[in-house]
């Protein structure tokens, strides 16, 4: 399973790539490979805030909807155009192309509470399956 | 992340729903585990080749079931194009056997087993005193005085109890052998072909809805073509652990046809396309088979009575809702117990009783019940998908039908 060292980690399974006062945020490669078959994924608009701990969006599957939630708040100042036309970017590569927002983080010190790379392989290793 | 399927509930805890395949909440099976329950949870004889192929396991129904092995639409795909191989030994099995066994069964359900000819089998439902369906199930005819009913796994305790206070006034005996016999099914345009050199019976002489005792991968079997995915099939009967010898067979001799194991995931999907109803999403007891477009089962012209017979006298011309078929617009999915609204209206009208994006049509479909006289086709609906109406249309069922 990967996951990637220099990523911080939310319980509820999303990433975040911070880089200064912005932040990229994604899912991870163990939400992916559970969510199956995603039909398509809903978005914020770019200028929306979104609240760590808050839905900021919505990943359909075909047997399932997940509820996208921020790990950090802030406001969205980009959202992945291309997941849109192509969901299935999200499974092939949740790291890379499969990326869904990026925002202007409005507080870097909830970053703290999130889980490094390790602490996130633990939590994993923790759940059935 | 890993709301709740139907509900998106953060962090919610999903019990186990021994109905039907409420499969919303699949793809997060390690929350349905309750570990302290474990030792409720059966496994079927092919548990360990399961784990093997990589699947994915939830409770269903009391059971550990596969949902998936490699990817539901690749294994909804299969069967449309070539075949799929499932266990669905959860399913009961229960014999009904004596010199009235005939008679009990036209007691007991809303249709006519008596009238079935020894080898065939029909649909069919048990419904309770006011006209609500216990379930729905299939019954063959093995023998003059032999039958075999197959509910569903989340009924088939209420069904079996139900059929024996009913056999009471009759001739006639029962036996649940739901947990010593275990049912695989190969379902696909290539599964007369794969399933062919394996049975000791010329597969062009078994009919659709039809059932025979023979051999099958070289256990005792029986052996009938019947299934609930739309396509052609055969479902396998055995003994407990006897499946393990059928399902090993069946894949490896299936492989070169483009036979994969298929989950109970694809199974759902492939059902929904077919228009089949799902006991606990479209029936349940607060439902009439009027209601749910299955009205033709009920045998009012058999003679003799039968359990709700009186109450389905009436609940036939005095019908709730009507269960229709939708084609739902854009991407969203309409899920079990999303409501349904009139254009614009402000409120629910109905609501949703399953819901997919279809991998072989490749738009959204749904079922869900609306008021009578509200579903004829092209009638518009609204179907609120979180803080959003998309717009459907009643179209005729099946939405997909095998080509012939």
């Amino acid at each position: 399973m990967e996951i990637p060292e220099n990523l911080k980690y939310s319980s509820e399974h999303e990433w975040l790539a911070p880089a200064g006062r912005t932040a990229k945020i994604g899912i991870t490669g163990y939400a992916a490979e559970h969510i199956g078959d995603i039909v398509f994924v809903e978005l914020p608009k770019v200028g929306t805030t979104v609240i760590a701990g808050s839905s900021f969006g919505v990943i359909e599957a075909v047997k399932s909807v997940s509820e996208l939630f921020a790990p950090v708040s802030g406001t969205v100042v980009a959202i992945n155009e291309r997941v849109a036309k192509e969901p299935e970017l999200v499974s092939a590569d949740p790291y890379g192309d499969g990326w869904l927002i990026e925002v202007d983080m409005s507080n870097d010190g909830e970053i703290a509470a999130l889980k490094d790379s390790a602490g996130y392989r633990d939590l994993v290793a923790s759940l059935p399956e | 992340m890993f709301g709740q399927g139907c509900t998106t509930v953060r962090h919610a805890v999903p019990t186990l729903e021994s109905s039907a395949l409420h499969l919303c909440a699949h793809a997060f099976s390690y929350r349905r585990y309750v570990p302290e329950h474990r030792h409720l949870v059966h496994q079927t004889a092919l548990d360990a080749r399961h784990r093997a192929l990589g699947a994915r396991m939830i409770p269903f129904a009391g059971w550990e079931m596969p949902v998936q092995y490699r990817g539901l639409v690749e294994e909804h795909n299969a069967v449309r194009s070539a075949a799929g191989l499932f266990d669905l030994s959860h399913m009961g099995e229960i014999f009904v056997t004596g010199p009235h066994a005939a008679a009990a069964l036209d007691y007991a359900l809303v249709t006519a087993p008596g009238k079935l000819a020894v080898g065939r089998a029909h649909y069919s439902m048990i419904c309770d005193d006011s006209g609500g369906i216990i379930d729905d199930l299939i019954v063959y005819r093995l023998g003059g005085e032999r039958y075999m009913v197959v509910p569903n796994a989340s009924n088939a305790a209420a069904v079996a109890a139900a059929l024996q206070e009913r056999l009471a006034r009759f001739d006639a005996t029962l036996d649940d052998a739901s947990m010593r016999t275990s049912l695989v099914a190969i379902q696909g345009p290539r599964a007369a072909a794969i399933l062919q050199p394996f049975v000791g019976v010329d597969l062009k002489t078994i009919k659709y809805y039809s059932g025979t005792q023979t051999t099958a991968c070289g256990v005792p079997a029986i052996l009938a073509r019947t299934g609930y995915t739309g396509e052609d099939g055969f479902e396998l009967f055995v003994a407990w652990d006897d499946a393990v010898r059928v399902w090993d067979t069946l894949l490896l001799a299936g492989a070169e046809h483009g036979l994969v194991p298929a989950g109970l995931g694809a199974r759902d999907t492939l059902r929904l396309e077919a228009g089949m109803p799902l006991y606990g999403n479209e029936l349940d007891r607060n439902t009439t088979p009027f209601e749910a477009g299955l009205g033709r089962l009920v045998s009012f012209a058999k003679s003799g009575d039968f359990v709700g017979r009186t109450a389905l006298e009436r609940a036939k011309d005095h019908p709730r809702k009507t269960l229709v078929g939708l084609k739902v617009d854009g991407r969203g999915i309409a899920r079990m117990g999303y409501p349904l609204y009139l254009p614009a209206a402000p409120d629910a009208c109905g609501s949703i009783t399953s819901g997919t994006a279809s991998p072989t049509l490749g738009f959204a479909i749904a079922m869900g019940y609306v008021p009578v006289g509200r579903s004829t086709v092209d009638e518009a609906y609204e179907v609120g998908i979180r803080s959003q109406r998309a717009s459907a249309q009643v179209v005729p069922m099946p939405f997909y039908k095998r080509p012939t």
